[in-house]
């Protein structure tokens, strides 16, 4: 049966809650480390800035067994059909994450070569900027991604896209 | 025309027909026609001890159909540079030929074989093709890839800049 | 075509020859291939009998994009090539082009430039030991490389302002001054990381595990390395001690005491002791400039390279007009073209450049260290499994960045 005979009341808003909590706090991230960006994100799951607090240390090499992509780095013409069979692999639920400009824009090689943001190719839940950016950015991009996560629906309703849709605003912290 | 107290240069001039000596900024260039190519890495690799291709590349003059070359060299589209290093004598010699559009240029990978990806990468970009080479296909673009980006007529160097509306909420 | 149930089930005289080789495609999208290398094996069982690596997939059009950056903007571009060691991109970039402007640096430019450099080259060293024990099972080894190099990070930022990719050195020297309090900061350096790295020699270099795995793994021999165009600890693995800082010395390395590491085996093993060993080297230049470094100028002061200072854009016109030219259409070099090479923490990293006597140069072309030093990998691996060609890639420490530009 799965989830999707879940009717959206009252009584299965805790239930729903905890699907939440226990997807947002163990998102293990597929190795797509492309360019100077995976060595940033290398540092991010080292000892120094830390992402197992958040779950997260596993970078699992085999699509299947992960929740979240991070796009790091510049993705060229030869690399973006790989990039979308590694995403189709990928199981629901999965997130990803745009990280540095290259990724999300093209970054400073608007030229024939690097596909002009990561979005003409995945859907992309969240962008991060910086070239490369720092790990306190990308955490701050994971820290968002958990707070869509949160604030979103389980299932995604027919007609509303791929993705999760946000009913509050993002909270920023103070 | 040699280089004044350059005794490899001398020597390649010599030994080619038709090469050309000169400085550029301190370093020894020779130019050699396209038909001496390997023979002239060849004399530098056995007799002159120059042990290592440090680097193979082309430049596309297609812009600059009057830049200034020595007396005795026919202007071609492309050049095609090898830098040869030699570690027992400490130096380095650079040759440089010229190489219309479409025409071929002996391939090294006899004597270096380290000039294998090197080629390849010209060959792709620019479109020189190298005679003799093992595998001569595309290294860097995809295999489908249609022209040769680094040269001056082929891909534009700067793509429009796309402004892209974030959707929110999705 | 169906099969049916009998034709599922192989006889013992059914199964296909043995002799048949097997193709495997390993990456691009690999835990242990360093970015985006994907190479294609062709197995005998185990063994590898012929491996090709296929390139291209980080293949960033760099050098078409720098035709259309002037020559400030240069260094931004140029290093995001290898970047794990971006400082020396953005070196070799400069060079040539104070090549082509027959520039004289001031010493204190010099000086920083060697100081940063053989601190980039103890970071690169360090995640070269991160990942090189990662690939072959030190995972451990992955959560101390990083520890380190944190340091060596914070004091880029410090400097540069950036952790990675800085634009630091560029034509002219550096972009600014270290700031006050550098030395204290040097000094730490100097002495936290020599404890690591000989805490990672306790962990590694006696280990059994890691010796069975690492030596007579990948050999190679100098004619060959020579003949492919290796350069770095992987030409200097095999017997011979060439290092372009002792050979053919740029900036200030023939007023700096260091030695040449080099060993006679050429395998894994001794590629890995190499660059262990070049941390301590790096960190004997980076103690002498500490003590030696000169006073005066980081830039060249002449107003043509290099911007004026801010403040002095209000006072005097002729600032202002350098500072607009500089940064629009960037300053002109005379035509010529010229080769300049360093020594990166992979080897011989060159750039070929052509000018055309406007702002932009007409051809940027690096030689990539990573890029011929990838060539060897078809002859190391033959004879060995696919766990060896593991560690194999490793050892060449190619970064695809350089590889593909």
């Amino acid at each position: 049966m799965g989830l999707e005979g879940i009717n959206q009341s009252f009584l299965t808003t805790r239930l729903e809650d905890l699907v939440k909590w226990a997807r947002r706090n163990s998102v293990w991230p597929a190795t797509f480390g492309l360019a100077c960006c995976a060595i940033e994100m290398m540092a991010t799951g080292a000892a120094h800035y830390d992402l197992s607090r958040f779950g997260m240390e596993v970078f699992r090499a085999s699509p299947r067994q992960a929740d979240l992509m991070i796009v790091a780095g510049r993705v060229s013409q030869k690399m973006a059909p790989v990039l979308r069979q590694i995403y189709d692999q990928m199981v629901e639920p999965k997130w990803v994450i745009s990280m540095g400009v290259c990724a999300s824009s093209g970054g400073m090689f608007n030229n024939y070569a690097i596909v002009q943001g990561v979005d003409q190719v995945v859907p992309v839940d969240v962008y991060v900027p910086g070239c490369p950016p720092g790990p306190e950015t990308l955490m701050h991009g994971i820290l968002t991604l958990h707070e869509k996560i949160r604030s979103g629906h389980i299932l995604r309703r027919p007609g509303e896209g791929a993705g999760i849709r946000i009913e509050e605003p993002v909270s920023r912290p103070a | 025309m040699g280089v004044p107290g350059d005794d490899v240069a001398e020597a390649v001039v010599d030994h080619v027909k038709g090469a050309v000596a000169a400085q550029s900024h301190g370093q020894t260039v020779v130019h050699v026609p396209r038909d001496a190519w390997r023979e002239a890495v060849r004399f530098l690799k056995e007799d002159q001890q120059f042990t290592q291709c440090s680097d193979i590349t082309a430049v596309d003059q297609l812009l600059r159909p009057d830049r200034p070359v020595p007396a005795g060299v026919d202007r071609e589209r492309f050049e095609v540079v090898a830098n040869l290093l030699s570690h027992p004598r400490n130096r380095r010699i650079r040759l440089i030929t010229q190489v219309p559009d479409g025409g071929e240029v002996e391939s090294l990978f006899e004597l270096f074989s380290g000039t294998e990806l090197p080629e390849r990468e010209v060959y792709d970009l620019l479109g020189v093709r190298f005679a003799g080479h093992p595998d001569l296909v595309r290294l860097l673009m995809p295999d489908d890839w249609e022209g040769h980006p680094l040269r001056k007529d082929d891909a534009p160097a700067r793509v429009p800049v796309q402004f892209k509306e974030a959707q929110r909420p999705r | 075509m169906t099969l049916t149930p009998r034709d599922l089930v192989l006889g013992p005289d059914e199964w296909p020859e043995s002799d048949e080789t097997m193709v495997v495609n390993l990456g691009p999208q690999h835990p242990s291939t360093h970015g985006v290398l994907r190479v294609v094996l062709e197995l005998e069982g185990e063994t590898v009998l012929r491996a090709k690596p296929v390139i291209g997939y980080l293949h960033t059009g760099m050098e078409k994009t720098g035709e259309q950056l002037t020559y400030v903007q240069g260094p931004t571009n140029t290093t995001r090539m290898d970047y794990a060691a971006p400082l020396f991109n953005e070196l070799v970039f400069s060079m040539a082009v104070e090549r082509l402007l027959d520039l004289e640096l001031p010493p204190r430019a010099t000086w920083i430039r060697m100081m940063m450099c053989e601190l980039n080259r103890v970071a690169s060293h360090l995640l070269f030991l991160a990942t090189n024990g990662m690939d072959l099972g030190a995972i451990s080894m992955m959560l101390y490389g990083w520890r380190e190099r944190e340091l060596v990070l914070a004091f880029f930022e410090k400097v540069t302002g950036l952790r990675m990719n800085h634009n630091y050195i560029r034509p002219g020297g550096v972009a600014a001054d270290l700031p006050p309090g550098w030395e204290q900061d040097v000094e730490e350096i100097c002495e936290v990381v020599p404890r690591g790295v000989a805490e990672y020699d306790e962990l590694l270099t006696e280990n059994p595990i890691w010796l069975e795995r690492t030596v007579g793994i990948g050999v190679i021999t100098t004619e060959q390395a020579l003949s492919l165009g290796a350069s770095g600890p992987i030409l200097r693995s095999t017997g011979m001690p060439w290092d372009l800082r002792k050979a053919q010395p740029y900036l200030a390395y023939d007023q700096v005491d260091f030695d040449v590491i080099y060993t006679e085996n050429g395998d894994t093993f001794d590629r890995y002791r190499i660059r262990l060993h070049e941390i301590a080297e790096s960190l004997k230049i980076v103690r002498q400039c500490l003590e030696k470094m000169p006073d005066g100028d980081s830039r060249i002061q002449d107003r043509k390279v290099t911007p004026p200072p801010r403040a002095r854009i209000d006072e005097s016109m002729e600032a202002l007009i350098h500072h607009f030219k500089i940064f629009t259409e960037g300053f002109k070099v005379p035509p010529g073209e010229t080769y300049v090479a360093v020594e990166n923490p992979r080897g011989e990293l060159g750039c070929y450049l052509v000018s055309d006597g406007s702002g932009r140069p007409y051809r940027m072309h690096i030689r990539g260290a990573s890029f011929y030093n990838l060539q060897t990998l078809s002859t190391m691996v033959q004879g060995g499994l696919v766990a060896d060609g593991i560690a194999i890639i490793s050892s060449i420490d190619p970064i695809m960045g350089d590889v593909d530009r």
